[in-house]
């Protein structure tokens, strides 16, 4: 592997662990702060892509796109947190592991309904389709910076909401001592709702970025959820900072694992997760 | 986590009874086509019951549970030779030890996490082993791989779909009277204990990890036992048998039986599978074919579930007999 192709994958792996963070951090705020196992996570980041998709090819606008998504992801993040999940954060596990796999057929099922079981690619806008000359022959895509861009600014955005800006402590103090947090006049429900639909927002705002660059099919949610988990499990659970390293870690193997050992590729980010638990069995930053 | 019914009341009792009859008797008056389902539907309840020894009886949720199913399954794949039948008194234990074994070799690393992390390692397991079937053409790869002939059995011939029924059905009594009898050994006091309080338990002496590490083995084992059966009657095996949807569906029918107590894994199963068929073929009415929306029903049935009857079937026969007593 010589210089230039090295530092593609190594742009490629950041990248692709940034996105990860994405999904990653909601899930690990959510299950630190509420104590919830969300399946349906993954589904988010799908329904994000198919969204990303169908108002971009209709439209032509892929900011419209985001910006729609954004907005709506936190609209039905707040009515999904109302209506279903405020009633399981003090449910036992096995409860939330089902209803969540029950929402994951629902929610795959209405993609069905409304858009169709077909694979999609997504245009690159135009200002982001040029490519960046790395050598003669070899040249790095612009939408891909595009996208770490974005990743980095909202993991940026999302610490400083959490450890400078008041609602942040609130979250903390929240994930700290929920009854402390309520006795001292925290409106911890709302703090909750907030901290979900966040994390819903931070899902399909991924599977939208991605969507050009991964195109947009059925199931898309379920592999890209488990790999998340893996995230989780290794930066310990709650820990966004924890996230944020796991995700560029696995990343990393992801990415040079299917350069430099394809037949083990598949396998190799849960290799690293049981090496992980053999030495740390609560995770990299348990909180 | 409480289990259901550890001790069955008469009246489920004979409920049970009535069902292993119905079982025992149906292929005389159903078709070789529903023979056949319920043939299947079985093997899925011997899945189904050693699901619940981890989930009901030891408090394990593992959603990973259907990677020992599969790995039998691909067992036999592996020991049927291309030419010939392959005998099923040694092929058998040995693709439920293999998969024995590989619970082992996973137990160790997740049984000493626990809650939240205890499901997403089990996952993130049953997927690792997904992948290196699915990425790898030496083992068949995403296609998967024919079993040519079914086992050889001695007198049984289990080509004939009868045969094969009794001795699944055999199979699966004999897999609920031993689990029964785990049930109320010392050593299943000892898991139920580790589900009620594993802090306790392991304060008067007992060494949880190496209990939980037994059941999490032991029930792969079995798992494997039903993935082996899977594997000859459909002659065929993909990595979709050690999928994630495969474990859910697993815990699904454990839950929706009612868990602790394997009868209620068994109704699950039955139920379950029951359910799903019958969700795909939903008529169509005008443009719409319902069946084909099947995920949409099966989704809010489970979602129905989880809210309002989270005990399960079982749980809901219990609940009468429980007012009664707060009534006086």
């Amino acid at each position: 592997m010589d210089l230039a192709n090295f530092l593609i994958q190594l742009l490629n792996s950041v990248q692709y662990g940034l996105l990860l963070f994405m999904l990653a951090a909601g899930l690990t705020l959510i299950f630190g702060i509420m104590g919830v196992v969300n399946l349906a996570h993954g589904s988010f980041y799908m329904l994000g892509a198919y969204l990303a998709w169908s108002v971009s090819s209709m439209t032509g606008s892929f900011t419209l796109a985001i910006i729609l998504g954004a907005v709506l992801s936190i609209v039905f993040g707040l009515a999904l947190e109302r209506l279903l999940f405020r009633h399981f954060y003090d449910r036992d596990h096995l409860s939330q592991v089902l209803l969540t796999f029950g929402l994951i057929y629902i929610f795959e099922e209405v993609r069905s309904i409304l858009w169709g079981d077909d694979v999609h690619g997504v245009k690159i806008p135009d200002i982001l389709s040029a490519s960046l000359p790395l050598t003669d022959n070899l040249s790095y895509p612009v939408y891909r910076l595009f996208m770490s861009g974005v990743c980095i600014a909202l993991a940026i955005g999302l610490y400083l909401l959490i450890s400078k800006t008041r609602l942040g402590m609130k979250i903390r103090a929240g994930a700290f001592n929920r009854d402390m947090a309520e006795a001292l006049g925290v409106n911890i429900k709302l703090i909750h709702a907030i901290v979900f639909a966040m994390g819903v927002a931070l899902a399909t705002v991924a599977g939208m970025i991605a969507s050009p660059v991964s195109s947009v099919y059925p199931n898309m949610g379920s592999q890209v959820l488990i790999i998340s988990f893996v995230v989780v499990v290794i930066g310990g659970i709650g820990s966004v900072r924890g996230a944020l390293i796991a995700a560029l870690l696995v990343g990393l193997v992801d990415t040079f694992g299917k350069v430099l050992l394809p037949q083990l590729a598949g396998m190799l980010i849960y290799m690293l997760m049981a090496a992980v638990l053999l030495w740390k069995p609560e995770g990299l930053f348990r909180q | 986590m409480k289990a259901n019914l550890e001790t069955l009341p008469r009246a489920l009792q004979a409920v049970v009874a009535l069902g292993l009859f119905a079982l025992a008797v149906f292929p005389l008056f159903g078709t070789d086509f529903y023979a056949q389902m319920v043939a299947r539907m079985m093997i899925l309840a011997i899945f189904a019951m050693s699901l619940d020894l981890l989930l009901g009886v030891t408090g394990l949720v593992s959603l990973g549970h259907a990677a020992f199913f599969g790995l039998a399954g691909y067992a036999l794949a592996f020991l049927t030779p291309a030419g010939e039948a392959v005998s099923l008194w040694w092929t058998l234990p040995l693709a439920a030890a293999a998969a024995g074994l590989a619970a082992l070799i996973i137990g160790f690393f997740v049984v000493r996490t626990h809650g939240i992390y205890f499901i997403m390692v089990t996952m993130a397991f049953a997927q690792m082993v997904f992948f290196l079937f699915f990425d790898n053409k030496v083992l068949g790869g995403s296609d998967g791989i024919y079993v040519n002939f079914k086992p050889s059995a001695g007198l049984f011939d289990l080509d004939n779909k009868l045969v094969f029924y009794y001795f699944t059905l055999a199979m699966l009594l004999l897999v609920y009277a031993f689990l029964r009898r785990v049930l109320f050994s010392p050593f299943g006091r000892v898991l139920a204990g580790i589900r009620i309080n594993e802090h306790r338990m392991r304060a008067i002496g007992y060494s949880t990890f190496g209990y939980k590490l037994a059941a999490f083995s032991l029930a792969g084992a079995l798992a494997g036992l039903a993935g082996y059966l899977w594997a000859a009657q459909s002659g065929f095996v993909n990595p979709e048998l050690m999928g994630f949807q495969m474990s859910a569906h697993a815990m699904m029918m454990v839950i929706l039986g009612g868990m602790g107590n394997f009868a209620g894994a068994i109704i699950g199963a039955f139920a379950f599978e029951y359910l799903l068929e019958w969700f795909k073929d939903l008529p169509a009415i005008g443009a719409v074919h319902l069946g084909k929306h099947w995920q949409l029903w099966m989704g809010l049935f489970i979602v129905l579930v989880v809210v309002f009857a989270p005990r399960g079937l079982l749980g809901l026969a219990e609940r009468r007999p429980r007012k009664a007593t707060s009534d006086d």
